[in-house]
């Protein structure tokens, strides 16, 4: 299934990139898969999506874990933790 | 109850005035501006760019208000947050609260506040002398929004 994903501030940056869309197959259905995709690009990916990073994820605009499951065309979001205010 | 994401500046006698005019029963207004400042983390700041995830943003701020109503007797909440290029000295971001009495007022605000720095998706990347950084998220904030997790669990 596609999954839309979004990329903010630093990592939007650093990824060179704002958005795109990602293919998982229907078994692999949890954000930590998406992660996994997205982790073996390798090289910036894996370094900033690594778990010891304190990224966040928010799935359809939500701030949750990675242990979400996700449906077709659902908007999964990384992002650094926040500083506005 | 109103949110608002916006490049503008605002002006806080017009947005306080608007948030109490029609209700009688306010006897409390309490606000919170937060500015610019020219020096973080030991660097001069020439410039502040602050990025949003729009949609996120309004409804995880609608999401706070609506949770400060559910703890104190507030008749009202407004939050401002701009966005965009700004320099030191500009606005950036508002929250006024009105209530009958002080104490929900005050309390009400910081919550917004509190709430708002570790929960609504804004980021901010300075410029200073030695080239530009993006702004690291701050423990203190993370604690000050614990507080309220732990007053609301007694």
């Amino acid at each position: 299934m596609e999954i839309k994903v979004f990329f903010f501030a630093k990592l939007r940056e650093v990824f060179e990139i704002g958005h795109e869309v990602i293919v998982i197959t229907d078994s692999e259905n949890k954000v930590s898969d998406v992660l996994n995709v997205l982790r073996q690009r390798g090289d910036v990916w894996r370094r900033e999506l690594d778990e010891n990073k304190s990224f966040r994820i928010a799935v359809n605009q939500e701030m949750v874990s990675d242990d979400v499951f996700l449906n077709e065309a659902d908007e999964v979001a990384f992002f650094p933790p926040v500083t506005g205010g | 109850m109103s949110v608002r994401i916006q490049t503008d500046d605002f002006d806080v006698s017009r947005e306080m005035l608007a948030l109490r005019q029609k209700n009688p029963k306010v006897g409390a207004v309490a606000s919170f501006v937060g500015v610019v400042r020219d020096l973080n983390d030991g660097e001069d700041i020439s410039t502040l760019e602050l990025e949003h995830y729009p949609g996120m943003t309004e409804r995880s701020l609608e999401l706070i208000v609506t949770e400060a109503r559910a703890r104190w007797d507030i008749y009202d909440a407004l939050i401002i947050h701009r966005v965009g290029v700004l320099q030191p000295l500009d606005q950036i971001v508002l929250v006024i609260v009105t209530s009958a009495h002080r104490g929900e007022s005050f309390k009400a605000c910081e919550f917004l506040m509190d709430y708002l720095k570790t929960r609504a998706p804004f980021w901010k990347k300075e410029q200073t002398s030695s080239g530009e950084r993006w702004v690291e998220a701050r423990a203190s904030d993370a604690e000050a929004a614990e507080r309220w997790a732990k007053a609301q669990s007694k």
